[in-house]
């Protein structure tokens, strides 16, 4: 490594046999003798650069943190820059760069809105008495079983509590209306047979049949659009990819949900994984990408388990491969596990993730379409996104557009959670009015005070928002969202100012700290809201400027959407009265 | 002409920018019609001789057709593209970033920040009182030059002139995450024990004296240091046949500092330690 310098501390032996879980010591990198430019930072993207996240995740699962000596280790293993890699591994909430004097098990508690209805105070306090290390989580993906924890293990596998006790059920289970959940609950996810006996499979094959061209033709007519939060048509996103010049491309499944109160794309890979490995498998065809890569929350362990399982079938069968389901093209798929950062969710920021640099959010234009993951074509698509292409492809887009509105066909997943009688997730057609989607799961409980949209980057709405089609034109009109598909429910017990406060301290811990509107913005904010709880009083005039300042800085000139949508909600939250009131 | 990447090219993009049509060669930015249009553009992370990586966000400027501002130093012209530099959106989003900085960053010695902050009138002052700030001490690890992280606005630049715009060292990097993200070699480890090799490249494109010559921070603290006295001397420097250019600044007789012209083909601005700092033979 004659061009880097490290400090003198030397990974001990444990950490050597972290690191060489992931890149063998035959495999490290190398630097030519010869060589007379000195390779580092950009130039090392094509080395083993982007192995250091799942490098720095073994050291923090073996060690229980990333000292020293092992951050050394990894970055001369990887021939990457000691502080570049002190950056990363800094960048994330999983990763501890402080040896936390333990091994015990770090129990994450999630303290956001669904969770803080449901009594995660009271959690906190009986995992104490039981002396359990308990750190505060942004939310977790669980709401629908708030309260939530996730237990990162040292040396023991990262689980979910939660995970242990359930007996899944589907709210809507047997609903002959469901498209994209038909499956789940009933397939057996960890069988590829079960998957095939319940229709699996047929729509790749179908897709085979139509040819590349005429798939994307069918998901362009079908009006399929993102569901991610987003909205961006399917079909145009493929087609950019499709034309892109060029023999490396990517295709994306953006399984990093990580919106207060979602958790769909959790249910999705944990219920259905080879659902998305099929609808992966035919945006490869379709776009002409041989690379596949699923990126997924670290918080997540049995998802992560049963996508792994689904591959390694997948890829048994020759579903994946160098002739990928026999259609002639080369197609497999790589998992890479996020490691707590809400901002990896964005697509830019999430290919310098998976890149093995900081999870910060790239400059647009120029778009993944054309520069993406490795700066080369990518289609980065949301689960729930992929999964309508399955239905696209085997019934054709008209069939596709028999339910839901006209500018918003098909179906709608919503995240229920807070104060709702059977919160869970739910697929209903676009068009399906808010106060009939919270009937369908068994009403509010209480008197309902306002229920938040699209979660924190969303915006809250009040009661008479309940008659709104829930269609992304009609939320566009309402000066809400549907997002990522979040409805949480808050009665009139709910202490709105700190729900609020949340939100704003959720985006201060989350904001990559890149750009100043966001990094300062963010921070700024979220001091004003806790003047404002601790006065008690109303909103002054001038606090009420300045909320308003920093949200048009904010939203006009960040980087990315993090920033963009910092302050939606708790605009949404003065405008509707729900803080800052007169006594 | 010869773009950045060393491509001759003949044609021209021709934008509007505040009404007025602007001819400026492809692969131009909107901060560069905006300078051949005679108009000036508040930067801070911008460096002639970096590559623009677009984070403070005060160059924005509003183009017709996109929701959100654009940053003028990174978004490339596009034939027929209408920019507003000066309308109320821009105003507001340059006042709030200068405004975010002054709040939270000691930018005492930012004196261009500074006089944008009052020309968009900036008011840091309007925060919730004890809000959080850098709140960084003064590191003095050497006796070349010192790290006032109190005055960082964490423009990326000194990353930049340390990575792959100029040294390729890559002793520092940003650290955390959000408002607590810092500059930082990994684990904070003192300069000497890093990958720095002392050049002093990122000392050259500090926009806000947040990394300062050591000679200047003496000076500094014993009140003596006097920019308006200093006289400035353009030499070649002698160690090597490079031909390094130096421009060497002398208060009292003493040089104070060294530091290289950024418009210099060999230099663009840059040195090694035998430039920058070995002039104490002179």
């Amino acid at each position: 490594m004659a061009d880097l310098r490290f400090g003198d501390e030397q990974p001990n032996d444990a950490e050597l046999a972290a690191i060489g879980t992931i890149v063998s010591e035959a495999d490290a990198a190398t630097v030519v003798e010869t060589e007379r430019v000195v390779r580092g930072g950009t130039a090392r993207r094509r080395g083993l650069r982007h192995l250091l996240l799942p490098v720095l995740h073994s050291l923090q699962h073996e060690i229980g943190w990333i000292s020293p000596g092992g951050l050394n280790g990894a970055a001369k293993r990887l021939g990457v820059p000691p502080a570049e890699a002190y950056g990363v591994a800094t960048f994330y909430e999983l990763l501890r760069t402080t040896d936390p004097g333990h091994r015990d098990d770090i129990v994450h508690l999630c303290v956001d809105p669904a969770c803080a209805l449901a009594g995660n105070e009271e959690l906190r306090s009986s995992l104490e008495a039981r002396g359990a290390k308990v750190c505060e989580s942004p939310c977790l993906g669980q709401c629908e079983r708030a309260p939530a924890l996730f237990v990162q293990g040292a040396g023991r596998p990262d689980r979910v509590p939660a995970d242990d006790e359930e007996d899944f059920r589907l709210p809507q289970a047997g609903d002959s209306g469901l498209r994209v959940l038909r499956r789940v609950g009933v397939v057996d996810p960890a069988s590829l047979d079960s998957y095939r006996d319940h229709g699996g499979y047929q729509a790749l094959a179908a897709a085979i049949e139509m040819g590349a061209e005429a798939v994307i033709d069918a998901v362009r007519d079908s009006g399929l659009s993102g569901r991610g939060g987003a909205a961006f048509p399917t079909g145009a996103k493929w087609r950019a990819v499709a034309d892109e010049p060029g023999p490396h491309k990517h295709v994306v499944a953006n399984c990093d949900e990580s919106e207060p109160g979602t958790f769909k794309d959790r249910v999705i890979c944990e219920r259905d994984p080879f659902a998305v490995i099929e609808s992966m498998t035919i945006a490869g065809l379709a776009t002409g990408a041989a690379c596949g890569w699923i990126y997924i929350r670290g918080e997540y362990p049995r998802a992560t388990r049963r996508l792994e399982g689904a591959i390694a079938q997948a890829r048994a069968a020759g579903l994946l491969g160098r002739d990928a389901a026999g259609s002639g093209q080369r197609f497999d798929i790589e998992l890479r596990r996020g490691a707590g950062a809400y901002i990896c969710g964005e697509e830019t920021a999430l290919f310098n993730s998976i890149e093995g640099f900081r999870g910060e959010p790239r400059n647009k234009p120029p778009f993944p379409t054309t520069r993406g993951l490795f700066n080369q074509p990518t289609a980065v698509n949301n689960p729930e996104t992929l999964l309508n292409v399955l239905h696209i492809a085997t019934h054709g887009p008209d069939a596709y557009r028999s339910v839901g509105t006209e500018r918003s066909p098909g179906t709608r997943l919503f995240c229920l959670s807070g104060r709702v009688a059977a919160p869970g997730l739910y697929e209903v057609p676009f068009g399906t009015t808010l106060g009939d989607l919270i009937d369908l799961a068994g009403g509010p409980l209480g008197s309902l005070a306002a229920v938040l949209l699209g979660g924190a980057a969303g915006a809250f709405v009040g009661p008479d928002a309940l008659s709104m089609p829930l269609t992304l034109e009609d939320a566009r009109e309402a000066g809400a969202t549907l997002g990522s598909g979040v409805v949480t429910v808050f009665d009139d017990t709910a202490d709105m100012e700190s729900v609020v406060v949340r939100i704003a301290e959720f985006f201060r811990d989350e904001s990559c700290g890149q750009c100043v509107p966001c990094r300062v913005g963010t921070q700024r904010q979220h001091e004003v809201l806790v003047e404002l709880q601790a006065s008690g009083g109303p909103l002054a005039p001038q606090r009420a400027e300045l909320i308003d300042d920093m949200a048009r800085a904010m939203a006009d000139a960040s980087i990315c959407g993090l920033g963009h949508t910092a302050s939606s909600a708790v605009r949404s939250a003065v405008a509707l009265g729900l803080i800052g009131k007169s006594p | 002409m010869i773009t950045t990447s060393g491509v001759a090219t003949e044609s021209a993009v021709t934008i509007r920018v505040d009404g007025k049509e602007v001819a400026v060669p492809e692969g131009a930015t909107i901060l560069d019609a905006c300078d051949a249009a005679g108009v000036q553009t508040p930067a801070i992370c911008y460096g002639p001789t970096l590559t623009p990586v677009n984070v403070c966000r005060v160059c924005v400027v509003e183009l017709e057709g996109s929701r959100a501002l654009v940053p003028s130093c990174s978004r490339a012209v596009e034939d027929a593209m209408a920019i507003h530099t000066d309308s109320e959106r821009v105003r507001h989003s340059r006042k709030m970033v200068l405004e975010f900085l002054a709040s939270g960053v000691d930018v005492s010695q930012a004196d261009e920040l500074r006089q944008w902050a009052e020309h968009y009138g900036a008011d840091p002052d309007r925060y919730v009182p004890g809000g959080a700030t850098m709140d960084e001490p003064v590191r003095v690890q050497d006796n070349l030059y010192i790290r006032d992280y109190d005055k960082c606005v964490l423009c990326y630049r000194c990353v930049e002139a340390c990575g792959d715009d100029a040294q390729h060292t890559y002793a520092i990097s940003v650290a955390g995450r959000g408002f607590g993200a810092r500059i930082s070699t990994e684990f904070d480890a003192p300069l000497p024990d890093s990958a720095c090799v002392y050049c002093g490249n990122c000392v050259a494109v500090c926009p806000t004296n947040a990394l300062q010559f050591k000679t200047e921070f003496d000076l500094r603290q014993a009140d003596s240091w006097r920019p308006e006295d200093q006289t400035v001397t353009r030499t070649v420097c002698s160690y090597c046949g490079v031909g390094c250019n130096l421009e060497l600044h002398v208060q009292d007789n003493q040089i104070v500092k060294c530091t290289s012209p950024d418009d210099h083909d060999v230099t663009r601005g840059n040195l090694c330690i035998k430039g920058r700092f070995g002039w104490n033979y002179v």
